[in-house]
C-alpha cells in the first residue's frame, strides 16, 4: 500500500514533468486554452449559481433557527452566513462538487481517448500528448476557478437574502447589516488562494488517471472514480495544511 | 527500409517476443501476419517506439532508434505515419480538422498550403465530400480511409497499419488494401501492415513476415506462401475451409503440371 502509494506520486510526479512544458505550438495551445475555460469553467456556471443559492439559503436558515439567545444580537444571522460561504463553502464545498463535476469529465475524456488510441496516435506523430492534452486543462481551469469562487461567495450571499426577503424568520435590514459587520478582506483572498490550489488538484490527478488508463470503457469509469475520490482527499488534506498556514 | 535484430520483449517476467529478426523493404508492403495473441502488435510497437525492447535494436534507414536523441527521436516521428486499429481519429475534429492535425502541429506550411495539402489528401482517399463530417458521422470504411489521410499528411517515408480491415466488409477491406498499396508504390513508403486477414496476404504480400507465439517462424511473399513447409504456417494459412480447398485445387494443378 504505502509502496504503491510512493510509486503512485513519482508516477505522477514525472507526469507532470512532463506536462509543464513549453506547449509546442502557442496558437494551438491558447486555442486549446479559451477552450477548456469554456468548457471546464463556464459551462460549470449554472451549477455553481443553483447550489450557491440554495447552500446560501439553508445556512441562513440554519443560523436563524439555532442562534436563539438574547445575548447574541440578530444581526449575527448574516455575519455568520457570510464567514461560513468565505471561509469555508466557496472555496473547500464549492471545490469538492466541482472535483466531481470536472475531475469526472477530464479524467473520463483523457482515458476514452486512451483506450482509443488518441494519444496513441499523438505520440507517434511526436507530439508530447500529455503537454498537448492537460497543460490547457490545467492553466484554464485554475485561471477561472477564482470567479467560480467570487461568483459563489456572491451567490450564496443571495441565497440567504431571499430567506430575508421571502420569510419572516430575519428582516433584510438586520442580514445586510450582518453581511457587513466585521468584513475583513483577507477571507475572500484566502478563499481564492485556497480554490487555486484546489484546481490545480482536480486538473492535474483526473489527467493523470485519464492518461495512464489501460483497458477499456469499464477502467475508464473506474479510473473516473479513483479520479473523484482521490482529489476529494487531496482537497481536504489541502484545506487543513492551507487553512493552518494562511489563517494562522 | 526498416530491420529488426534479435528483438526480444517481456512483460511482467513473461517473454512475449523470442530474438526476432526481420528486414521491411523500401516501396513495399510489407506484411506482419500471425494468430490473434502471437506477439505481431507487440512487434509493430517495438518498430514504432511506442515499446522498448529488452533486447535487440530497431533500424531506420540505418538509424538507430536506441542511439537517437530527444530531439532526432522527435524528427523520426513526423517521418511516420500510423493507421491504428480503431482508427485513433479525433472525436472533437472534423474529417479535415484530422487531416490538418499533423499539418498544424509540425508543417512549416503556411495555412493556406496546410489546407491545400489536407484537401489533397482527402482527395487521394475519396473522401472529398465528407471534410466537415465529425468520425461519429461516417462509416468504419470512411473512418480508416481518414486515418490513411492523415497518416499520409506529412508525407511520411514510413506506413504503419494496425489490422487496417478489421471490423470492415470484405469489398472494403479489398478497397483499403488496394489504397495502402497504391500509397505505397506512389510515393515510395516502407509500409508495414499488421494483419491477419488472408485476403490482404494474398492481394498485397510483397514481403510477408509470419510471427508464431513470439517466433518469427516464415519469411516470404503472397506467391510463395502456399509452397511453405512451415507447419505453423500452414496451420494459420489453411485454417478457413476456403483456403484448404484452394490448397486442394492448387496441390492437383501442381500434380497435373508435374504428369505433364
Amino acid at each position: 500500500m504505502v509502496v504503491s502509494s510512493i510509486k503512485s506520486f513519482g508516477r505522477y510526479c514525472a507526469f507532470m514533468a512532463q506536462v509543464f512544458r513549453a506547449p509546442e505550438k502557442w496558437r494551438e495551445f491558447l486555442k486549446q486554452l479559451v477552450f477548456e475555460i469554456n468548457k471546464l469553467g463556464v459551462d460549470s456556471i449554472p451549477l455553481v449559481i443553483i447550489i450557491s443559492i440554495f447552500i446560501g439559503a439553508v445556512i441562513c436558515i440554519q443560523m436563524t433557527i439555532n442562534i436563539v439567545s438574547p445575548m447574541i444580537p440578530s444581526y449575527s444571522t448574516g455575519l455568520a452566513t457570510r464567514e461560513i460561504l468565505l471561509l469555508e463553502f466557496s472555496c473547500t464545498m464549492m471545490s469538492l462538487i466541482l472535483a466531481g463535476k470536472v475531475g469526472s469529465n477530464i479524467s473520463s475524456e483523457i482515458g476514452t481517448m486512451r483506450v482509443t488510441e488518441q494519444i496513441d496516435a499523438m505520440e507517434i506523430m511526436g507530439l508530447n500528448a500529455a503537454n498537448f492534452i492537460v497543460l490547457p486543462k490545467i492553466v484554464g481551469f485554475v485561471l477561472f476557478v477564482p470567479v467560480l469562487c467570487v461568483l459563489s461567495m456572491f451567490m450564496g450571499l443571495i441565497g440567504g437574502a431571499l430567506v430575508a426577503k421571502f420569510t419572516d424568520m430575519i428582516s433584510m435590514e438586520n442580514y445586510v447589516f450582518g453581511i457587513q459587520s466585521f468584513f475583513n478582506e483577507w477571507y475572500i483572498w484566502y478563499a481564492i488562494i485556497k480554490t487555486l490550489f484546489f484546481a490545480f488538484i482536480i486538473t492535474s490527478v483526473a489527467s493523470y488517471y485519464g492518461f495512464y488508463v489501460k483497458g477499456g470503457s469499464l477502467e475508464v469509469g473506474q479510473a473516473s472514480t479513483r479520479a473523484v475520490v482521490s482529489s476529494s482527499i487531496l482537497i481536504l488534506l489541502a484545506d487543513v495544511i492551507l487553512t493552518k498556514l494562511l489563517l494562522q | 527500409m526498416i530491420e529488426a535484430k534479435h528483438v526480444s520483449k517481456w512483460f511482467d517476467g513473461q517473454r512475449i517476443l523470442f530474438d526476432i529478426d526481420a528486414k521491411f523493404d523500401t516501396g513495399k508492403t510489407n506484411l506482419i501476419i500471425g494468430q490473434s495473441g502471437s506477439g505481431k502488435t507487440v512487434f509493430m510497437k517495438c518498430l514504432i517506439g511506442l515499446l522498448t525492447p529488452e533486447e535487440g535494436e530497431i533500424l531506420y534507414d540505418g538509424r538507430r532508434f536506441r542511439d537517437l536523441d530527444t530531439q532526432q527521436k522527435r524528427q523520426l516521428r513526423t517521418e511516420i505515419g500510423m493507421l491504428f486499429q480503431g482508427s485513433a481519429l479525433f472525436d472533437n475534429e472534423t474529417v479535415l480538422g484530422n487531416v490538418m492535425f499533423p499539418l498544424k502541429m509540425f508543417s512549416p506550411l503556411s495555412r493556406a498550403e496546410q489546407l491545400e495539402r489536407a484537401h489533397f489528401c482527402i482527395k487521394r482517399v475519396g473522401l472529398d465530400h465528407a471534410d466537415d463530417k465529425y468520425p461519429s458521422e461516417i462509416s468504419g470504411g470512411m473512418q480508416k480511409r481518414v486515418a490513411i489521410a492523415r497518416a499520409i499528411a506529412l508525407n511520411p517515408k514510413y506506413l504503419f497499419c494496425d489490422e487496417p480491415n478489421s471490423g470492415l466488409d470484405p469489398r472494403t477491406s479489398i478497397m483499403i488494401d488496394e489504397l495502402l498499396s497504391d500509397i505505397t508504390h506512389e510515393y515510395g513508403i516502407t509500409t508495414i501492415i499488421n494483419t491477419h486477414d488472408m485476403n490482404s496476404v494474398l492481394g498485397i504480400g510483397e514481403h510477408i513476415v509470419f510471427i508464431n507465439k513470439g517466433h518469427c517462424d516464415w519469411t516470404g511473399n503472397d506467391k510463395n506462401i502456399f509452397k511453405s513447409k512451415s507447419e505453423s504456417l500452414n496451420d494459420f494459412v489453411f485454417a478457413s475451409k476456403l483456403f484448404r480447398e484452394v490448397k486442394t485445387f492448387l496441390e492437383r494443378e501442381y500434380e497435373a503440371e508435374e504428369s505433364r
